[in-house]
Parts: structure tokens; C-alpha cells; sequence
């Protein structure tokens, strides 16, 4: 028992190693390095995370500690202008706060909030598209049914319902807590179809295929059957997806925030930012809309452009 | 009809199996067209039994329901009609989900495409070990670790390749780990779908005697699903024709060979190749199998018998005794073709 206990070691640990080398050499791997455009797009996109993670520590103010704000600061244009000082690179907006440091805490929330709604809408969607497509029946066509409704939804009219409703059941405190949770869920209750019916086609796949049956024979249960076996079969594709709907959740996030049903205002968004912004637009302030503006575009087309990129590498018949 | 001549009791008996596959449209269409429901009897009323530490091979052309078969026994499929006894208990009987899996322990199946039956995305030691987690036979990882190392030294494979993944091995290969996955649980019957059809014919062999062998060692019962009559005489005790979701002819594997009696059974059995080129006149395999949505009035191979007469046309013939055998052809039972 001890031979084959410490030969179950020895080789268990041997594969890692050997699986990142498959990595770097592996086609993924090669068309990253030969398209310089999805270089920059990864090299903005983990800037923008990181800056994100770790706000507190990067940003050159805190621009929601109210001590530090000074409304003679306010309407500051950026430092390279005639008018600019250099404490405040970007400019400041008009309570005086640095444009530059409410842009890294706003894609904070931006990314935050665009990762859990993916997140949420992911888990809801492979969870049903996988029972869908495993079940048949009576219980795939009523969650496709209901697929096809709400994606005759546009996906702000659902959020804007989901918000709707949480402001009138929740009294207007509460609300301020729970607005990111909202959010998020509203986010995710307009995206979830797009996974339910990529899971459902591979689990219709898959579920037919003969290792599925044998664990049938050996009589699994259907729903150990479902999470070991199909989905890790029915996967793939799903990457590609949340990559791309990354960038689409932050640009929902972003003009619920527009409209001012987002996030609350002590902890703005890129899309707050914006709205704030576009008050002074005419009155020539026009870096404390600019610059969120270039950032969230920044964001959402350097992700965008990874995941495009991800999925042209990921499908055998493009490479 | 008691048999009081079979003093042994089979393992496994299949009384009147019956599947019919709906292939209706959809319900708005049939509801406008005015279309009634159609229904494809996949298998229509087949009986047999098996002995003990016996092989039942069922052949038969593509689409005469003999993977069905398979299937409704091992549970894949719920049947129209009739039943499934295994060791005395009717399979339809069994109410809770613990006592059906502790008889799912007891039968295993192995599949045609080796594929397509290994789990792209788990290592060969957690496939063979699925079906002994699963019915809880040992808890200790180190113990389940070596009972795999046996399983594969069992079926030619290193205990060593437990930690591969089923690309990195042959077809051959694969459906040895198929047969080791299906021994973990210590099952009596084994259940295989064309298990070499997908398999180059050198490697065929080695696959046929080593399930030869493990039958030997392990007292294990098959029933063998099978288009390939050499293969069959290679390996069965006794063979089922299938036409059409019906078996036409039952017999001792010996029996069926040297006396094929029903004119299906004679015609496959023409149409293997003969390697010394005795120059014997063959039956050519004529005509197709007919759609099994519309099949032909009474017996289901009239439209391509060369003795079908009018009882033929219009009357089905039931698997009846002749000699050793059991055949289902009124020309048979009545003389008129030479037996």
C-alpha cells in the first residue's frame, strides 16, 4: 500500500509543472505573444485591476475623506493646463475632490460590481442551463420558455425593474445598504440566458455521450452525474462568455449609474462619475467628464479585446 | 410454461421486453396536420434467459434493436412492457434508490466506443474507482488505490497509468479500461455493446480473450450485443438472432452455426467471408431491413424470404421449438423449407 501510496505522490505533483510548460508553449500562448494589441489590452486590464485591489494604497488622495477635501481646490483643471496644480494631475472635480483617485475608486466599484454580477449571472445560468439540457422534458422547456422571455427584455428596462422593486419594498435606508446587492442582482437577472443556453447545447452534448451513460449504469446519482461529468464538459465555452460579459456588466453598471438608479452617491461608480461630470460639460470643466469617461472606455474595450482574442484562440477551427 | 428441464436457475431473464420509441412531431403539428402520434418499436416482445457463467449474444443488422435490449436491461431505458428478472428479483419491483443500486452493482455494461465512454477529463484511476466510491465497497483512499493497481494489472494495463488520462491511450487500451471499470464492483453480469466493433480486428482478439479469460476467473455471466458473427462464434455459449426488434432464431452457439434454420440466420450467416475460398454457393444478402415505423404484416423478414408464401404475408410466427433450437418461421415449423 505504501509502494503505490508514495507512486501516487511522486507522479500526482509531476503534471503541474509539466501543465504550465504545456501552457507557454501551447497555441493559447503563442497567439498572445504575436498580437501586440491583446498585450496592451491585458497589460490595461490588469493595470486597472490592480489599481483597483488596492485603491486605498495607490490613489494619490482619498477623495471620500471629507477632512482632506477643500473647496477652494474645486473646478481645478488638470496639472499640464496654465491653471493646473501639480498635487492634482487630472484635475479635481467640484467639491474639490482629485479626479485621478475618484477614477481608481470608481473602477473599484465599476469592477466590483461587474465581476459579481458576471459572477451571479454565471452561476445562475450554467446551474439551469445544465438542468435544462440534463432533465428534457417538460422542465427544459419551461426554463427556455422563460429564457426567451427575458431575453425579449432589453437588459436595462430588467434592471431598472429589479431596481424599481427593491426601492419599494426596502425602506429608502436600507436601500443605500443593499443598492450594490441590487445592482448586481439586477445586472445578473438580465444576463443569466446567455449561459443557460450555451451550457444547455454542450449538456445535450454531452449528456448522450457514452461516459455519461456508464455512470448512469453505476448508478450515480443525476445530480453527481450533472456537476462531475457534463459540466466540466460543458465548460469551455463559458470562459469566453465571462470574459465578454465582464465589459457589458460594467457598461450596464455604468448607465444605471448614469441614470442615477446605481450605486449610491458616497460610493460612486465610474458611471456616477460620469453623471456627475456631464453637469459641467458646457461650462468648459470638461476633464471631470473626460477623464472617467476615457477610463471606463479604456476598460471595457481592453477586456472586450482579451475576450474576443480568448475566444478566437480557444475555437480549434481558427487557429 | 414451467421448464422443470433447466434444473439451474438463470441469473438474469427477460420476459416480453417491449420499447417503443415515440418519434411523433411536435405536438403543435400533430394538433394542426391532424397527424396521429408514430410510434418506432424498437424492440417488440423479446424473451430469453441466461445462465450462470454463460454468454447469450444477441446479433442481428444495424437498427434491430439489439443495443435496446442492452439498455432496457442495465436500466438506461424504462421498458413499454415487460420485465427484467435478475437473480429472482424483477428489476421493476425495486422501489428505493439504495436497493437498486446495490443490484446496479451486481450488473455492469460496457460500451461500443471507447471514445466516448471514458470521462475526456478524469484520470483513469478515478474512473475505475467511480463505481467502487459510488457503492461505498472501500473507504480508505490507500485501499481503493491498490484495488485499481489490480484492476489494471487484471486487464494488461500498469498500475502506473492510473494517473494518465484516457488520451494517452489506444483504442485498444481505452476499452480495457472500460472492462476494468466495469469489474470494480465485483458484478456477476456484464452487459456489452458491441464491445470491439470501434476496434481495429488484430486488437479485437486480444479484447475478446481477455473478457474470455476474466470470465473464466471470475465465474462472470455476459450478454454480448454483437453485428459480427465471427466475433459472436468466438465467444458466445448461445446466440439470439435479431430482426426487426424481435428475436427469429435462439440456439447453442454450435447448433446455430453448423444448422442455421431460419432464412435470416442462413443468409447472415452466408455473408461471412470464408478465407479458403470454398467456392460454396452463397446466399447474397438481399434487399433492406424495412422501416421499423411501417413494418410488414406478419412475419418481418417476408419481403426479403425467398420462401415467404401467403401465412407468411399475414401471420406473425412465435419462437417455437425445433430440435435444439428455437426458431420463429412458419416454413420452418410447417417443412417446407429443409430444416
Amino acid at each position: 500500500m505504501d509502494k503505490y501510496g508514495t507512486v501516487g505522490v511522486a507522479s500526482a505533483q509531476a503534471p503541474v509543472p509539466g501543465r504550465w510548460r504545456d501552457f507557454f508553449d501551447g497555441d493559447v500562448f503563442y497567439s498572445f505573444k504575436h498580437s501586440p494589441a491583446v498585450m496592451i489590452a491585458a497589460a490595461i486590464t490588469f493595470l486597472c485591476i490592480f489599481a483597483a485591489l488596492l485603491a486605498p494604497w495607490v490613489a494619490p488622495h482619498n477623495p471620500f475623506d471629507l477632512k482632506t477635501l477643500n473647496l477652494l481646490d474645486a473646478f481645478t483643471p488638470p496639472s499640464w493646463t496654465a491653471k493646473g496644480n501639480p498635487t492634482y494631475l487630472l484635475g479635481t472635480d467640484d467639491q474639490g475632490r482629485d479626479v485621478l483617485s475618484t477614477i481608481i475608486f470608481g473602477s473599484r466599484m465599476s469592477l466590483l460590481v461587474g465581476l459579481l454580477a458576471t459572477l451571479l449571472a454565471m452561476a445562475i445560468g450554467v446551474s439551469l442551463g445544465l438542468v435544462a439540457g440534463y432533465a428534457g422534458g417538460k422542465i427544459d422547456a419551461f426554463i427556455m420558455r422563460v429564457a426567451d422571455i427575458q431575453l425579449s427584455f432589453p437588459a436595462i428596462l430588467i434592471a431598472l425593474l429589479v431596481d424599481g422593486l427593491a426601492r419599494v419594498a426596502l425602506p429608502r435606508e436600507m436601500h443605500d445598504q443593499v443598492a450594490l446587492y441590487v445592482l448586481v442582482l439586477a445586472i445578473a437577472a438580465s444576463g443569466w440566458v446567455r449561459y443557460a443556453r450555451t451550457v444547455r447545447g454542450s449538456t445535450l452534448v454531452e449528456r448522450n455521450k457514452e461516459y455519461v451513460q456508464a455512470a448512469r449504469v453505476i448508478g450515480r446519482h443525476p445530480l453527481a452525474i450533472m456537476f462531475t461529468h457534463v459540466l466540466p464538459n460543458a465548460l469551455g465555452p463559458v470562459l469566453v462568455l465571462v470574459t465578454l460579459h465582464i465589459g457589458e456588466a460594467i457598461i450596464t453598471e455604468a448607465t444605471l449609474s448614469f441614470l442615477g438608479v446605481g450605486v449610491p452617491p458616497t460610493q460612486p461608480s465610474l458611471g456616477t462619475l460620469i453623471r456627475i461630470g456631464n453637469d459641467f460639460l458646457f461650462s468648459g470643466e470638461w476633464w471631470i467628464l473626460v477623464f472617467p469617461g476615457g477610463a471606463l472606455v479604456l476598460l471595457v474595450l481592453s477586456i472586450n479585446v482579451l475576450g474576443d482574442w480568448l475566444r478566437d484562440a480557444l475555437n480549434p477551427k481558427l487557429r | 410454461m414451467p421448464d422443470t428441464a433447466i434444473s439451474v436457475k438463470p441469473l438474469i431473464e427477460v420476459k416480453d421486453l417491449a420499447k417503443d420509441f415515440d418519434v411523433s412531431r411536435p405536438w403543435l403539428n400533430r394538433v394542426l396536420e391532424g397527424a396521429p402520434r408514430t410510434l418506432l418499436k424498437a424492440v417488440d416482445g423479446v424473451s430469453f434467459s441466461i445462465k450462470r457463467g454463460e454468454t447469450l449474444s444477441l446479433v442481428g443488422e444495424s437498427g434491430c434493436g439489439k443495443s435496446t435490449v442492452a439498455r432496457l436491461i442495465c436500466g438506461l431505458y424504462g421498458p413499454t412492457r415487460g420485465s427484467v428478472i435478475f437473480d429472482g428479483v424483477d428489476l421493476a419491483t425495486i422501489d428505493t434508490r439504495n436497493r437498486m443500486l446495490e443490484m446496479r452493482r451486481r450488473f455492469q455494461m460496457i460500451f461500443q466506443d471507447p471514445y466516448a465512454s471514458l470521462n475526456p477529463r478524469w484520470r483513469v484511476g478515478r474512473i475505475i474507482a467511480e463505481p467502487i466510491r459510488s457503492h461505498d465497497l472501500l473507504s480508505d483512499e490507500g485501499a481503493i488505490r491498490k484495488r485499481v493497481g489490480e484492476l489494471l494489472t487484471q486487464v494488461g494495463l500498469s498500475p502506473l497509468d492510473a494517473d494518465k488520462f484516457p488520451h494517452e491511450f489506444s483504442g485498444g487500451q481505452r476499452q480495457r479500461i472500460s472492462i476494468a471499470r466495469a469489474l470494480s464492483s465485483n458484478p456477476e453480469f456484464l452487459i456489452c455493446d458491441e464491445p470491439t466493433s470501434a476496434l481495429d480486428v488484430s486488437v479485437q482478439a486480444q479484447i475478446l480473450n481477455l473478457m474470455k479469460d476474466l470470465q473464466r476467473e471470475h465465474g462472470l455471466t455476459y450478454l454480448f450485443i454483437s453485428h459480427n458473427l465471427a466475433v459472436v462464434d468466438h465467444i458466445s455459449t448461445r446466440v439470439g438472432v435479431m430482426y426487426l426488434g424481435r428475436i427469429v432464431e435462439i440456439a447453442d452457439t454450435k447448433t446455430l452455426f453448423a444448422r442455421p434454420l431460419h432464412p435470416y440466420t442462413r443468409m447472415l450467416q452466408s455473408a461471412i467471408p470464408d478465407i479458403q475460398m470454398s467456392g460454396k454457393a452463397r446466399t447474397p444478402v438481399a434487399g433492406e431491413v424495412p422501416n421499423p415505423l411501417d413494418p410488414p404484416p406478419g412475419c418481418a423478414f417476408n419481403p426479403r424470404c425467398p420462401h415467404a408464401n401467403e401465412r407468411c404475408r399475414a401471420e406473425r410466427p412465435e419462437l417455437l421449438p425445433y430440435g435444439d433450437a428455437l426458431v420463429a418461421c412458419h416454413g420452418i415449423q410447417e417443412g417446407r423449407i429443409p430444416a
